[in-house]
């Protein structure tokens, strides 16, 4: 099978080698036999791709340990759903993906503009097309996930234990398609640099795919926040890693390109600007994959080591993009000049302009933290890091200004507006976001020491009540007009105008983020202490009283834990479990190896809408490891079941004689808000992306633009 | 074998699926060099109606919703229906079929 995978890896090398050759040819020679020739190539590189990454995964499902990357990231005990997610823990697999999915989205968006951007589309797929060279190239030669042992091994390693969450089916893949869907508009604006095809139809052409990347993008952060707080023991869901800064970048350039390019498409603006934020994207993809593959800065994701070779093939293909980026929009500057100028500084479009730079701002700053640690060494010698705090610093203003932006912008007419106009559009949002301050100065004692978060929670309840306002008025306006009833008009109105509705909701749901993530960070309440069991706690008004410890065996790991009984003013609240997993490297070792290895903590949670009630344990196995070693030493070449029964016996003894175990517990306020927010996110996205029908254009066509009376 | 055989036919499917377009231009005799251009022109005007029509229909909802006085409304409905009888115009001319 591995003959196959290498096979058709290869073959897939040489096909992208021949679109790329074909489109470039075509277009220089204008043969459009060479031109479709190498528009078929990629269908067939994605369908070629697609066979080797099933090829890969068959391999993994079946255990076939010949395989270096299925003896090496999995095992025949690893879960059926986390084998089927080994392959891309890897960093052969994930390169494989890498390819696949961009050849899978350039071939739909291949399909997409067909008949439309006749001279911009072959440079495109050109681009394309070295792109996914590049990546099955690295497969091909430097990280083949195709590689045998000449010994093959009856277990595999498995799978590091902090993948094993749910969150590994989803969270690598949608970065990925993240990254790779940010190709698409990147090789679309370089075929239009080249090509001088720059008004507006290459950006909506891929508008969708680039607001596609950005919502993948942003599931995929998400995504991982929730895998660091359920799973790694900190309690937190963002830690400022250079990987999870690495995904950030371009989600905060797309963000700003999604709302800059409908000014160029309105007015026909801010060209430059727009192309320039598109091919930064592009870029900071390929550099987010070069931070999560590379290793380069430390992060709790560099799992693996990829080598010089892979390292240098990353930096070039980096530098070749930077460079091309540069000189195209520096040579094309005169035709990228603006058509029109803004017509008023009270207008939608200075809004946009505003966020846009306060969002290409924070992402200069996230930059410079991320790269802090190897700017340092240039400079000093030494790797300094900048830390949580650094970045909470400068973040931190500059997104209560983008927050109070969302809340004001909305209400801005395109073009120009008016300061009363404004105010008297305003006058409501305003009033809710003064009722919620004065209630949460009232009511919560905590808001009153932290200006910055009462700041953040007026802010966001101006961006709910200006959303809410925006839906109620056009709702209102379209029942006027059209006699329908509240629901279906306000379905109506999303139908037919879903970047804008599609976008508040987007507002809605980043508010809601905004405020778990400002609860949760100012009025958090966290108690790391060593209890007896029996013994108790209080805080955050809870009372936790460790009540039993409980262990698990398994084949695969053994699991020390606690059930932890949380009470409140003196009624029961629950009983929340925690336990920690030691997974040993060699199973069939002896009984000592089975508490030790590779660990992971299955968190404690219990989740509502007002707060989170966290809990970790760190067990002490200072009074168990010497029996295991007792048992190791009288007992010399145990048995696998012999074995067993040692495990179980030394487990027995903790449940009989347990020490005090250490404990992380949290109070977290609103941490449920995030991922709620994040949902609402995800919906205004999916509303905006929906196609909505175009204006037809012949039966309407006298009527479109005859005058319309109020 | 097997491994061979799949091998081999993915090898021919994938040289025949690209071949083919170049296979039918030999067969049609001399290839004409496409001149994509007036095409991408009309295109580029058709995006521009479309995002015209939806800016007067935005234009609209914004006065409605109460973010533009109905003098403004006015005035600027006036502006971008101007505007798109251009597009319009410009498009009739570049949609109509080129004498011979």
């Amino acid at each position: 099978m591995a003959v196959v995978g290498r096979a058709l890896l290869f073959i897939a090398l040489v096909t992208a080698v021949w679109g790329l050759a074909a489109t470039v040819v075509g277009v220089r020679l204008g043969r459009q036999s060479l031109i479709q020739s190498g528009s078929r190539a990629m269908p067939v590189l994605a369908a070629l791709l697609i066979a080797a990454f099933a090829v890969l995964e068959v391999a993994f499902l079946g255990d076939d340990f010949s395989f270096t990357v299925v003896a090496t990231h999995s095992s025949t005990t690893t879960p059926v759903l986390y084998k089927a997610a080994a392959a891309w823990s890897s960093q052969e697999g994930s390169l494989l993906l890498w390819a696949m999915l961009l050849t899978v989205w350039s071939t739909i968006a291949l399909r997409v503009v067909r008949g439309r951007l006749l001279e911009v589309t072959p440079i495109a797929t050109a681009v394309l097309f070295a792109l996914a060279a590049v990546f099955t190239g690295m497969t091909v030669l430097l990280a083949n996930p195709f590689q045998t042992l000449a010994q093959v091994p009856l277990e595999g390693t498995g799978l590091n234990p902090l993948l094993r969450h749910a969150s590994m089916m989803i969270h690598p893949p949608a970065l990925y398609s993240g990254y790779t869907l940010f190709s698409i508009p990147f090789a679309f604006a370089i075929g239009a640099l080249v090509t001088r095809r720059l008004g507006s139809d290459w950006l909506q052409v891929t508008r969708r795919f680039a607001l596609g990347a950005w919502l993948a993008l942003g599931l995929g952060i998400l995504l991982g926040a929730r895998w660091s707080y359920t799973e790694l023991g900190w309690g937190g869901y963002w830690a400022w890693d250079a990987v999870e800064n690495a995904a950030l970048l371009p989600w905060l350039l797309g963000t700003a390109y999604l709302h800059s390019a409908t000014i160029q498409e309105k007015r026909g603006m801010l060209k430059v600007w727009n192309v320039s934020l598109v091919l930064g994207a592009g870029v900071l993809s390929i550099l987010g994959t070069f931070l999560v593959r590379s290793g380069i800065l430390s992060s709790i994701h560099a799992f693996v080591e990829p080598g010089a070779a892979l390292r240098w093939t990353f930096v070039a293909l980096i530098a070749v993009e930077l460079a091309v980026s540069v000189v195209l929009v520096i040579s094309r500057r005169k035709q990228l000049r603006s058509e029109h100028r803004l017509d008023s500084l009270l207008s939608r479009e200075a809004f946009f302009l505003a966020q846009n730079v306060l969002l290409v701002a924070l992402m200069l700053i996230v930059m410079w933290g991320t790269f802090f640690p190897l700017i340092s060494e240039a400079i000093t010698g030494t790797k300094t890091s900048v830390g949580p705090p650094w970045f909470d610093r400068y973040v931190g203003p500059l997104a209560l200004v983008i927050v109070a932006l969302m809340g004001i912008g909305p209400l801005v007419a395109w073009r120009r507006s008016s300061w009363s106009q404004l105010g008297r559009s305003l006058l409501w949002p305003l009033l809710f976001a003064a009722v919620v301050g004065a209630l949460l100065i009232g009511l919560v004692p905590d808001v009153r020491d932290d200006l910055a978060a009462l700041v953040l929670f007026v802010c966001a309840a101006l961006v709910a009540g200006t959303v809410a306002q925006e839906f109620a008025r056009g709702t209102r306006a379209r029942m006027a007009m059209s006699n329908e009833n509240f629901a279906v008009a306000l379905g109506h109105l999303v139908q037919r105008n879903r970047r804008r509705y599609g976008g508040y909701t987007v507002h809605l749901g980043f508010a809601l983020l905004l405020c778990g993530v400002a609860a949760s960070s100012s009025f958090q309440r966290v108690s790391e202490i060593p209890l007896k069991q029996g013994q108790s706690i209080e805080d955050g008004g809870y009372r936790f009283t460790y009540a039993k410890p409980t262990v698990e065996v398994t084949s695969e790991r053994v699991s020390l834990g606690a059930e932890v009984l949380v009470s409140k003013d003196g009624k029961r609240v629950g009983m929340i479990d925690t336990s920690k997993g030691y997974y040993p490297a060699n199973m069939t070792a002896t009984v000592g190896d089975a508490f030790s290895g590779e660990t992971e903590t299955d968190v404690g949670l219990r989740a509502g809408p007002w707060r989170d009630l966290w809990i970790a344990i760190e067990p002490n196995t200072s009074r168990i490891l010497p029996i295991a070693e007792q048992i190791d030493r009288r007992f010399k070449n145990l048995t696998p079941e012999a074995r067993a029964v040692g495990i179980v016996g030394v487990a027995r003894a903790y449940l009989r004689n347990p020490p005090p175990a250490t404990f992380r517990i949290l109070v977290s306020p609103l941490v449920t808000w995030i991922w709620a927010g994040g949902i609402v996110i995800a919906i205004g996205g999916l509303i905006a992306i929906w196609p909505a029908r175009s204006p037809a254009r012949k039966p309407a066509r006298e009527a479109e633009i005859a005058p319309k009376s109020a | 074998m097997l491994a061979l055989l799949v091998v081999m036919l993915s090898l021919l499917v994938v040289i025949v699926l690209l071949a083919a377009p170049l296979y039918r231009s030999a067969s049609e005799g001399q290839e004409e060099r496409l001149d994509n251009r007036p095409e991408d022109q009309r295109v580029e005007l058709e995006a521009q109606r479309v995002t015209k029509l939806n800016e007067i229909r935005e234009a609209e909802l914004d006065w409605r919703t109460g973010k533009l006085s109905e003098p403004d409304w006015k005035e600027t409905d006036a502006k971008l229906r101007a505007e798109a009888a251009v597009i319009l115009r410009e498009l009739d001319a570049a949609s109509a079929p080129k004498p011979a």
